[in-house]
């Protein structure tokens, strides 16, 4: 390097002090005008979000009872409740979630560990990728036309495969994302103790990602329990009570769905309960995702 | 520099005013090197090495960053069989088996020839663990000879005194010297032949590099040891034989007194009095 510092050397015109002030001012006006532009959007946005919470809290408030826990679905006018709805969500949401995690979490594993930079890991990420992005209903005609058409009729099966599939990419990213976290040399440490590859992944690698990928999976739940479009061509729903899988099941967002479209007042009164129920159950797992992802410092 | 540990009475002072320690027999042969060539992909990374490795002593691998030294190091576990595109051609004899032979065992290799990494590689376990995991690969002990061998190797690494009270704590928790320390009572708790150190002291805090250089000068009582350092300092206080690399070839290698006070290579005498790397 050979540049002097000293006056008279630098190459080009003098500085002109009065052109970099109008700079400095042209500057702090954009400056402003962005931050105004930022602010505004913040303030609409949280605006729109704070408008639809209240009335779902007020709304679902009022309707809100110990009634809607032990009472099924009834027909207008005869004071029912959301029992079903509330277990066949639950049954199908965890199933849905216990068939898809592991499948995700082998797949996620499988790109990480072993098809790092592989052309098949590759077009398997890319799939599991485009899967994460396609709509659900997408989803549910897929499993009409697999699981319910084919053994005649709607059935809680139907439902939770359909949200097993939603689950499925959704863990395959986390999973392969806190894996490739790990530092090479922990793995490099492992194989060097004479540990067979298997070994290195189940004890040191799932170990190091278990938190970040136990964080994915509730976020998978927190999708899944929202879910209407699957389960309306797959579980259908049930006015009934009913906890089984081979019949048609009911669900918290298709009663919601169907409850909210009636024209009968108790009945719009659940949904706004049944909403306020499942959007207190994804801030719920929220939560805990967060603090479990904390918990690991 | 701070660290002015002395390793022997009578060391002499040599060039850079290095203290090299001043017994210059050098051991049988441990591990024979023949014609070994490497490849990270068409990059040729290692050309022609002839070098023994003597028993029951310490190497120091010596040279500029990228002079192939740790790629040596990790001829020697075959660590770099884990990633396709990297070979080793020629002869690493062992016991009398080429290591690099294809169909060697590579977890009976690993656990005859240990590794100990430049940042402390704790897994996320407790510390009893930690010890336990490497050890359950190889052999099936009762929980008290499991004690006895865990309280051993912990000794060995003079970390006993430290963790005895807190081994059901998570080794996370332990300081960066600490950790090392770990990790070394790990390898050693498998009970390994050689052990090979890939720069151990980098990453660690002065107090911290003297503790594990003492202790590797108690470990080649028991055990081949092998270290790649970027530190002449280090590699005049703990080896006994020093191998000079550069550009992927083996320069130079003699007893450590030889090697710092009357390097006969001139590329050698310029790496160690600081003028080049």
């Amino acid at each position: 390097m050979s540049i002097t510092i000293g006056a008279g050397i630098h190459p080009g015109p003098r500085k002109d002090l009065k052109v970099a002030a109008a700079l400095g001012r042209r500057r702090r006006r954009v400056d402003a005008i962005v931050r105004i532009l930022g602010l505004v959007a913040m303030l609409v946005g949280l605006a729109f979000l704070a408008s639809i919470l209240l009335t779902l809290a007020y709304r679902g408030s009022e309707a809100m009872g110990l009634s809607i826990f032990t009472r099924v679905t009834a027909p207008p006018g005869s004071e029912g409740g959301l029992l079903n709805p509330i277990v066949g969500s639950l049954m199908q949401a965890a199933l849905g979630t216990a068939i898809g995690t592991p499948v995700g979490m082998l797949v996620g594993t499988y790109l990480a560990e072993y098809a790092r930079g592989s052309r098949f890991g590759d077009l398997v990420r890319f799939v599991s990728d485009i899967l994460l992005s396609a709509p659900s209903i997408l989803i549910g005609l897929f499993v009409y036309t697999i699981l319910v058409m084919p053994f005649g009729g709607f059935s809680g099966w139907a439902g939770v495969a359909a949200l097993a599939i939603i689950v499925i990419p959704v863990v395959v990213r986390t999973t392969e994302d806190m894996l490739s976290l790990i530092p090479n040399t922990l793995r490099e440490a492992v194989i060097g103790l004479g540990a067979p590859k298997w070994k290195m992944i189940v004890f040191v690698c799932w170990k190091s990602a278990m938190s970040g990928i136990i964080t994915g999976i509730l976020l998978a739940v927190a999708r899944v329990a929202g879910e209407t479009a699957p389960l309306l061509f797959t579980s259908l729903g049930n006015n009934a009570w009913s906890v089984d899988l081979t019949r048609p099941m009911a669900s918290l967002p298709v009663t919601i769905y169907a409850y909210a479209g009636s024209p009968f007042e108790d009945w719009i009164a659940l949904a706004w309960a049944g909403a306020l129920l499942i959007t207190l159950g994804v801030l719920g797992l929220n939560i805990l995702a967060r603090s479990v992802l904390r918990g690991r410092k | 520099m701070s660290i002015t540990a002395e390793t022997t009475e009578t060391g002499t002072k040599g060039f850079g005013g290095v203290q090299a320690r001043s017994e210059e027999a050098i051991n049988a042969s441990r591990i024979s090197i023949r014609n070994l060539e490497f490849f990270y992909g068409e990059n040729r990374a290692l050309k022609g090495i002839d070098f023994e490795i003597p028993d029951r002593q310490v190497t120091g691998m010596i040279g500029p960053s990228g002079c192939g030294k740790s790629t040596l190091l990790r001829v020697l576990n075959r660590m770099y069989s884990l990633y396709p595109g990297q070979r080793a051609t020629g002869e690493v004899m062992m016991d009398g088996e080429n290591i690099i032979a294809p169909d060697t065992d590579l977890n009976a290799l690993r656990a005859k020839v240990g590794m100990v990494f430049q940042k402390p590689t704790p897994f996320p376990m407790t510390i009893h663990e930690n010890i336990a995991f490497g050890i359950r690969l190889h052999e099936k002990l009762s929980k008290s000879q499991m004690d006895e061998r865990i309280e051993w190797a912990l000794t060995r690494a003079a970390i006993w005194d430290e963790v005895k009270d807190r081994l059901d704590a998570s080794a996370l928790g332990l300081s960066g010297g600490q950790q090392q320390r770990l990790c070394i009572a790990r390898t050693i708790a498998v009970r390994p032949e050689v052990i090979l150190f890939d720069e151990p002291t980098s990453a660690l805090d002065p107090i911290s590099t003297l503790k594990i250089e003492e202790l590797i000068d108690e470990l080649k009582r028991d055990f081949t040891l092998v270290i790649v350092t970027h530190n002449m300092q280090q590699a005049a206080r703990c080896a006994d034989q020093v191998a000079f690399f550069y550009l992927g070839e083996l320069i130079e290698v003699a007893p450590a007194v030889q090697m710092f006070t009357a390097p006969k290579h001139p590329k050698t005498q310029e790496y160690i009095t600081g003028r080049f790397g």
